[in-house]
Parts: C-alpha cells; structure tokens; sequence
C-alpha cells in the first residue's frame, strides 16, 4: 500500500472510559477507609433494626419502666421517655419504620427521576421542554413543604410518608439523569446500536442507562440520607404515623421534656445521624469509586 | 457504465438532498447527490473532511441528526425507497439489510457489554434467534472475522480487545444478519497502517464469501487504489467524479481528483531525501453557507471559468464507465 494522503487528519482520540467499571469500582471503594467504614456502620444498622426485634420481643409502645429514668437504670438500659416507654425498645423498632420509608423514599425517587430525565434527555426538543418545565415546578417547592402537604392531604401511614417524600425529592435525579442521557445519547456506540435497528425503548434502557448507572447509584445514595432526615421531620412535626414507631416519632413525643430527659431526645438523634452519616460515606466513597478522575490519584 | 449496466443495481442513490435548519436558514449539506452500488462490489467514496461522505450513508441509513431531513431524492435498495419508509420500516432494514461500521472502533461498541452480547443483539433482533442458539451463531462469527479464541473472546469487554480485534468484533455485528449492503464509514482510520491492511484483508475476505456489497467511506486514496472496483468523488456536497477506479487513478477527469491524486508522494520515483514538496489544494472547503449555485470548486480550482460560477456543470461522460461534473469536458456526452 502506497503511503496514504490523508485530505484530512483525524486527531486520534483519547480512550473512552475502560469499562469493566464495576469491578474497579469496587476494587477503589473497598480501598476507601471512611467508606468501608459507613458500609460496616450501616450493615450494623441494618442488622440491628432487621434481627433486634425478633430478639427483644417487646412492644415498643408498651410502659416498661417508671418514667423519665436515666439511662442505665434497671428495667430500662437506655433511659424511658415521659410515658415510661424504653428509649432502647423505640429505638431498635423505630429502625424498622425509619429506614423502610427512607429506602422506599429513594427508590420512588430515582425511579420517577431516571425516566422523566431519560426521557427529557434522550428525545430532547419539546419533550425536554415539557419534562424540565414541570421537573422546575417541583423544584421550586420547598420539599418539606410538599412533603407535608401531601402527607396531610391523605392519612398518614408508611406508603403515604414514603410516596410523598419521593414525589418530593426526585427533581434533583431528574436532572442529573437528563444530564448523562444528553452526554451519551451522542456517543457512536448509541449510533451503532440504532444502525442495527434497535429501537428508542431499547436504547434508552439497555444501551443508555447501564452506561449512566454509577453517577445515578451515587446520588440513590444520598436520596437514601435526606429521606431518613425527612421522615423524622415529618414525624416530629406530628404528621408520621402515630401507631407506628419511628426515630422521628419518639423525638418528637419527647419534644417538650428535651431538658428534663434529654436522653429521650438525644438517643433516637443519634441514631439518625449515625444511619446518615453511614450512608453518606458510603454515597461519597461510591462517587470516588466511580469517578475516574479521582481514581488516578491514589 | 456499460460494463456494469448490465446488472441491475443493488442500491441506488437518486438526486439525494439532505438539508439543516440552523440559525433560520436552510444549509444543503449533500446536493442531488447520485450513484449506484452494484451487487457484490466495492465502491468507495473519497473526499475531504466536510464534503458529505458520512452524511451520505447516514442518509441512507435514515440516521441523519434531527434538524437534518432529506429535501429530495430517493434511496433505492433494489425497488424499494427507503427514504420514503417509516421508522419501524427502516429498523427492519437496519442491520438486517444494509449494515455499518464506524471510523472509532472503541467509541462503537458498548462498554458494559460483552462483545458476544453485542453480536448476538442483532441476530436476535432481526433473526428471532434465541440466546444459546445467538451465542453459537455470535462464536461462529467471532472465528470468521479471525479472532482466535472466540469461545473465550466472547465473554470479554470491548476494553479488553486491541484496537483491531474491536474493529474485527464491529465487522462481525454488522456482517451478522448477512446484510446485503455493507457501509464502512473510514474504518480504519483509527487504527495502525499493518492493522489497516489485515481489516481490508477481512473486507474483502468477507466479501467474497458472502457477496456483500461495500461502500466504503475513505479520505484515503491507498485504500481507494487498494479496495475500490469503482469509485465515487465528492466535493462540497455533490458528487463530482465517479468511475472506474483504474480510469479515476490514470485519467483523472475533474481537477478536484486530479489534485487529490497529485497529493499521493510517489516513493518509487523518489525514493531518497531529495523529494520535491507535495502539491497541496490551495485554499479551503467553502462552508455549506457559502456554497452559491455555482460548482463548489471555483474557488480552489487552476482552471475556473466564468460558467463555473454560474452554474453547476452535469456529469459529462469522459469515457464509457467515467462522468465528470465539470465544465471542461463541456461537449462530451452527458
């Protein structure tokens, strides 16, 4: 072959993204300290909430003790709340109610996220128009806000809490979905796939979004915190579901007596807090993980 | 043509026009544009960047981007106009019918896929095959294209194959329905020149063992003079040349071939350093707005007259199988 004359000089790209991400990802998080250690405080969690109440047995809305006593005290190792309730007995039920409706929550979320934004940022034009106009009518909505409206305008239960707070906190997955989906719909492997006649459906959810998967992982994990944060909110503010118990609904019953039984308040925060901050790690060590950028710089 | 009008016609592009809507204005990126591809052969199109190539087999192709829509003209894949088929039309010809590959052979396949589920696609798309029955087929067509190992290739990720081996997977997916009209859009740009041979090596491999019909897309004049039966010259979105390739090479009709020829260093005459310096194509591709109704040329043109500007020449027959859109071989037979 005589030396090729190129009428025009194609700069060879850099390398795409290696695949085989998961693998590596994974491989970066495990290597993260502070994210294995939200992965052990949450699989403790987790344990704690899903095996505790078949061990303990007890009802949480039952008087174990004389009220108001300390932590450490006999029939209560955690302290009772005003009523006499155990503070340990809420807390390890509580679990059960508070991380349901946070999961749940961020499930709803990215699930009405991922399609509205697939779908804004795949077909663009007037369908994006459309999409991104009502994703910014949510937007604008105080989430707490929305939350309890919606809460209030129906009874208060589980699915209720759960429904509204993920119709209230999807505009944010919207967006990033919309954003991945903008990115990748131009690659030439979407192009390629549509030369062999695949159709939208199939590109938008086999081709697309296994590619948009980590950053959407990412952010599910971060829904899963702020959920958490807003069921007690929702229950402190007395509009959780009163025959169930949640970490919101003890601090909010004990809301009154912060100073005199501290611990009532206190404990049930903790848990909380440490549920959150568990996830978050996890959520911010996942967002490394995927994140080639960062991963160069070990 | 006279040597090939006697088949009928594979594919055949009829006074194709694709035009874009951008800033209120209309560009016309490819004008009445017309060839013919011929069962079993290889044609390339030549040109330079801008020119229409790509557009070209997007368009057949029914894939050209949204503000993009085609004015006029038809696509005929034997009788039938795809430009006239809707989408679920199209996506049975897709693949199945008329195939592609791409410049960028990392780009073009999935990264969160194995390459065995990447063939396997198209066969189950298009053939209703099942996946143990896909997966055979897809190993089969992996040992074709000269991977060793299929069985165990199968299984891996585009990222875990070399540059070449990707392009080998991408011929595989695209041959795997046994299309009639494969669409090579510069497959080998990407990649090393030794690689660039074995992957013309497996085209014409391929070709011969099914009958497909290539278009290959190329700025490349070695690949021309190396794959080509006939060939297709393109410049400012029309088509200004086409013919037989050993008559494009020897007797260049068009003064945009000619200096597209004329670019090619010649080793044999000049084998040292004392080469002459290249002859170079003054100027530039005028952009699609700056296009008027003249030959787009004329600008860059040794020989411009004043109907260059005027009017866009027909193709004037220079010899039985070539045509020429240009003004000098006014008089010739059109």
């Amino acid at each position: 072959m005589r030396p090729a004359a190129s009428t025009q000089s194609t700069p060879r790209r850099a390398p795409a993204r290696p695949a085989g991400q998961t693998r590596e990802a994974l491989r970066v998080f495990l290597r993260n300290p502070a994210a294995v250690i939200g992965l052990v405080m949450l699989i403790a969690i987790l344990a704690v909430t899903i095996f505790g109440p078949m061990v303990m047995s007890a009802d949480p809305f039952e008087i174990a003790a004389a009220p108001m006593e300390p932590p450490g005290s006999e029939y209560a190792l955690l302290g009772s709340d005003y009523l006499g309730r155990d503070v340990l007995t809420g807390i390890v039920y509580g679990g059960r109610a508070t991380l349901t409706v946070g999961l749940v929550a961020a499930v709803l979320s990215v699930l009405i996220g991922v399609t509205v934004g697939a779908l804004a940022g795949y077909y663009g034009g007037w369908v994006d128009e459309v999409l991104m106009r009502i994703t910014e009518f949510f937007q604008v909505m105080p989430t707490l806000l929305l939350a309890m409206v919606l809460v209030t305008l129906f009874s208060p239960s589980l699915a209720t809490i759960s429904i509204a707070i993920g119709v209230a906190s999807w505009t944010s997955n919207a967006r990033l979905a919309r954003a991945e989906f903008l990115r990748l719909r131009q690659r030439e492997y979407v192009l390629a796939e549509r030369v062999i006649g695949a159709g939208h459906g199939r590109i938008i959810w086999k081709v697309i979004l296994p590619n948009a998967i980590a950053p959407l992982i990412v952010s599910a994990t971060l829904v899963i915190g702020t959920a958490i944060l807003f069921e007690a909110g929702l229950s402190f503010l007395g509009l959780g579901d009163p025959n169930i118990m949640s970490w919101g609904l003890i601090i909010g019953n004990n809301r009154p007596y912060i100073l005199t039984a501290w611990w009532a308040v206190t404990l049930p925060g903790v848990a909380i807090f440490l549920t959150v901050l568990a996830v978050s790690l996890i959520g911010d060590g996942l967002n490394d993980a995927f994140n080639p950028k960062l991963r160069g710089r070990e | 043509m006279t040597a090939t009008e006697t088949r009928d016609p594979l594919l055949r592009v009829e006074r194709l026009s694709v035009e874009f809507q951008a800033r209120r204005r209309t560009a016309r990126v490819l004008n009445e544009i017309d060839f013919a591809v011929y069962p079993g052969e290889t044609l390339c199109i030549v040109g330079e960047s801008g020119c229409g190539k790509s557009m070209t087999a997007l368009a057949i192709m029914r894939l050209i981007p949204e503000n993009g829509r085609i004015g006029s003209g038809r696509v005929l894949l034997r009788d039938r106009d795809l430009a006239g088929y809707g989408t679920q039309q199209m996506r049975q010809v897709r693949g199945n019918e008329i195939s592609m590959i791409f410049q960028e052979p990392m780009t073009a396949l999935n990264p969160v896929y194995t390459v065995g589920d990447q063939i396997a696609e198209s066969l189950r798309l298009h053939q209703g095959m099942g996946a143990r029955q896909a997966r055979e087929r897809a190993i089969d067509m992996l040992k074709s294209v000269g991977i060793p190992a299929a069985e165990r290739r199968i299984d891996e990720y585009p990222h875990q194959l070399s540059g070449g081996m990707r392009q080998r997977v991408m011929i595989a997916i695209a041959l795997a329905c046994d299309p009639d009209v494969l669409i090579a859009d510069e497959p080998t740009t990407a990649l090393d020149v030794t690689v660039q041979a074995q992957i013309f090596d497996l085209l014409r491999e391929q070709q011969a063992r099914r009958g497909t019909a290539i278009v290959l897309i190329t700025h490349d004049m070695g690949a021309v003079a190396e794959m080509a039966d006939r060939v297709v010259v393109m410049y400012g979105g029309r088509v200004v040349e086409e013919g037989r390739v050993e008559d494009i090479l020897s007797r260049p009709g068009h003064p945009y071939t000619q200096g597209l020829i004329a670019c090619l260093p010649d080793l044999d005459e000049h084998p040292t350093d004392d080469r002459p310096d290249l002859p170079e194509i003054p100027g530039v591709v005028p952009s699609v707005w700056e296009r008027g109704v003249g030959c787009p040329f004329a600008d860059r043109c040794a020989h411009t007259m004043d109907q260059c500007r005027k009017e866009f020449p027909p193709m004037f027959r220079t010899a039985d199988t070539q045509r020429v859109a240009c003004w000098l071989h006014e008089g010739k037979p059109i």
